[in-house]
């Protein structure tokens, strides 16, 4: 199991130093980068595979006492999130190579041990046992997808960039106040300790730590009113990039949110939450549907569905975690997905701009199914994953008799329907238009094409594979929801032997 | 925590806070680097009363400051560091681009906005 969760976290790192050193020998630093990440990806299903079948597992890095050392805590929670999250950068680095040569593209040399490091910040970040090193994952993972943003510097990429970067770092900063805060009140940054020690405290500093971190995750999942960098600066970076982006990043700052709220009882903040996840939905939803470029309704999305995760962590039960951790499994295939075939459109027509392209469903149809079935699922058209997600924290929140939410989380859902028919649309139906003469675009080779076709393939695949076992994943995350709400197995695990 | 520690960190935040509501990057940056100091402070602040250093062999751990929260301290010191640095070649970057370092609104959200005004 050491050797697993090693694999998962220093793997990647030294393949993204290899990768480095390999600057003048493209193709084996691409092989380094694939091996990097299969490696990766390998042992995270693994984990998983070992956490289902024999219980949660615990890592005392050094063997330090969990007051000095650092804790790695691989229970279902993290088992079943690690996989999907490092297979999709696995799939996306296979479309990076097939999309290099375009003006696309991003840049190879450095997007490759990027998103290495990226990779290793992910597997940090879902199996730490402690804030502080969670703090570490967070700032590994976002200097990676800093530089990943702007690495180009184009224009564009700057100014969003700089936008991107400072909202990010002031959330950073707040967390560290926020560790501050916490090892003051409690002498431990320690999860399984905070979970101890934090229903101990005194309602106002235990709520204040509370609605603290809720800003800090908050700000990383861009929900409302903190959401303002995302659709500004997601679309400018190389699709490849925007879809890692789109796929992970958001959704750390939603595991982490309901890792420690559950873990360390926030239960009085479900009230603001539900009113946050509502209008985070409906902001979403509607700023969505103004927008005229693919790459940015599908940003909008982003932010729409963090809502649907936020209102199963707001109601505080069992299914509604449950419901939460489907709708996460579910969403980050699904919107990873939707932006790679975002990049085929923009590789075919020269733009994204819904007003500049049509007609691909008869030049590409290839393109339109690989499109129609995550946009359906996203919108949560039976029988796709999406579907059972929402329907996993609608039926919660019913169950629950927070009726307002629920209604609001319907609209979302009509109109999320709404804005994919208008790319559908948009880019699919109608008119027929020459590819753009992009100054900088280069024409991809046929092989190249195969590639970015194939991986995105193999997502769509991967997505129905959930919506197929959704039933199995549905009861996982039933039994991860109960581990995380009964606290006394995630304490005694962080324990360790000898104590 | 000294009264001293306190009004530091007050401080700092305070004009850490001024200073990244400015539309500058190089100023943002300044404030940035404040606020990071502020937070350092606190988290020192948070380990209890000052004492020797903590070297082993050196000082027992009863007389010695409390070296968990220092550890994390240098840590986000060092990230902080690279950060300033990241911020410092963005600023540059734009600077070539646009002759200064001002952070500028969405572009294209204003073209969204514009154009459903002037649709009827």
């Amino acid at each position: 199991m050491t050797v697993l969760v090693t694999t998962t976290i220093i793997g990647p790192l030294v393949a993204a130093a290899l990768a480095l050193a390999l600057r003048s020998r493209p193709q084996l630093r691409d092989v380094v980068t694939l091996l990097g990440l299969a490696a990766s990806t390998a042992s995270a299903f693994g984990i998983l595979y070992r956490v289902a079948n024999s219980g949660s597992v615990a890592i005392r890095v050094g063997e330090w006492p969990r007051e000095l050392g650092i804790v790695l805590v691989a229970d279902l929670f993290a088992a079943l999130v690690l996989p999907i999250a490092l297979s999709i950068i696995l799939v996306v680095e296979l479309f990076a190579i097939g999309q290099r040569r375009t003006a696309w593209g991003a840049n190879p040399e450095l997007a490759g041990p990027l998103l290495l490091l990226l990779t290793s910040g992910v597997s940090l970040a879902i199996l730490t046992g402690d804030l502080f090193t969670l703090f570490v994952a967070f700032e590994l993972i976002l200097v990676s997808s800093y530089v990943l943003l702007t690495h180009q510097g184009r224009r564009g990429q700057v100014r969003s960039g700089m936008t991107y970067v400072v909202m990010n770092l002031f959330a950073s900063t707040l967390f560290l106040f926020g560790l501050a805060l916490i090892y003051g009140a409690t002498g431990t940054v320690n999860l399984g300790l905070l979970a101890e020690r934090i229903p101990q405290l005194s309602d106002g500093a235990r709520l204040g730590i509370g609605a603290w971190f809720f800003v800090v995750f908050g700000t990383k999942a861009a929900m409302f009113p903190l959401f303002s960098w995302l659709p500004d600066s997601y679309p400018t970076a190389p699709t490849t990039i925007t879809a890692v982006f789109a796929g992970l990043l958001t959704k750390i700052g939603i595991y982490a949110l309901i890792r420690f709220h559950t873990l360390t009882g926030m239960d009085e903040l479900g009230s603001i939450m539900l009113i946050v996840a509502g209008v985070t939905m409906i902001i979403g939803a509607f700023g969505a549907l103004a927008q005229t470029d693919v790459k940015r309704i599908l940003s909008f999305h982003v932010i729409s569905q963090i809502g649907y995760m936020l209102m199963g962590l707001g109601l505080f039960s069992a299914a509604g975690t449950a419901g939460a951790i489907l709708f996460l499994i579910h969403h980050m295939p699904v919107k990873t997905v939707l932006f790679l075939v975002g990049g085929l459109i923009e590789n075919h027509q020269g733009t994204s701009r819904l007003d500049r392209s049509g007609g691909l469903a008869t030049k590409r149809p290839i393109i339109a199914v690989l499109f129609a079935i995550p946009a359906l699922s996203l919108a949560g058209l039976p029988p796709f994953s999406g579907f059972v997600a929402k329907l996993g924290v609608i039926s919660a929140g019913i169950e629950a008799d927070q009726y307002v939410v629920v209604i609001v989380a319907l609209v979302a859902g009509a109109l999320t329907l709404l804005s994919m028919t208008k790319i559908w649309i948009g880019v699919f139906w109608g008119k027929t238009t020459e590819a753009s003469a992009m100054p900088s675009a280069r024409p991809t080779s046929k092989a190249n094409r195969s590639l970015m076709t194939g991986a995105t393939c193999i997502a769509v695949a991967g997505t129905l594979t959930i919506s197929v076992l959704a039933g199995g994943l549905y009861e996982l995350s039933e039994r991860a929801a109960n581990d995380l709400r009964d606290h006394t197995s995630y304490i005694a695990l962080t324990e360790g032997p000898d104590q | 925590m000294s009264i001293a520690l306190l009004l530091a960190i007050g401080c700092l935040t305070s004009v850490g806070i001024y200073l990244i509501t400015a539309r500058l990057l190089s100023r943002i940056l300044l404030g940035f680097a404040l606020l990071g100091h502020a937070a350092v402070l606190a988290l020192l602040g948070a380990g209890g009363p000052a004492g020797k250093p903590p070297l082993a062999n050196l000082t027992t751990p009863a007389e010695s400051a409390n070296p968990v929260p220092q550890a994390l301290a240098l840590t986000a010191i060092v990230i902080g560091f690279g950060l300033t640095l990241f911020l410092l070649a963005l600023a540059r970057r734009q600077q070539i681009f646009t002759g200064d370092d001002l952070v500028e609104d969405d572009l294209e959200d204003q073209r969204v906005a514009t154009d459903s005004e002037a649709a009827p």
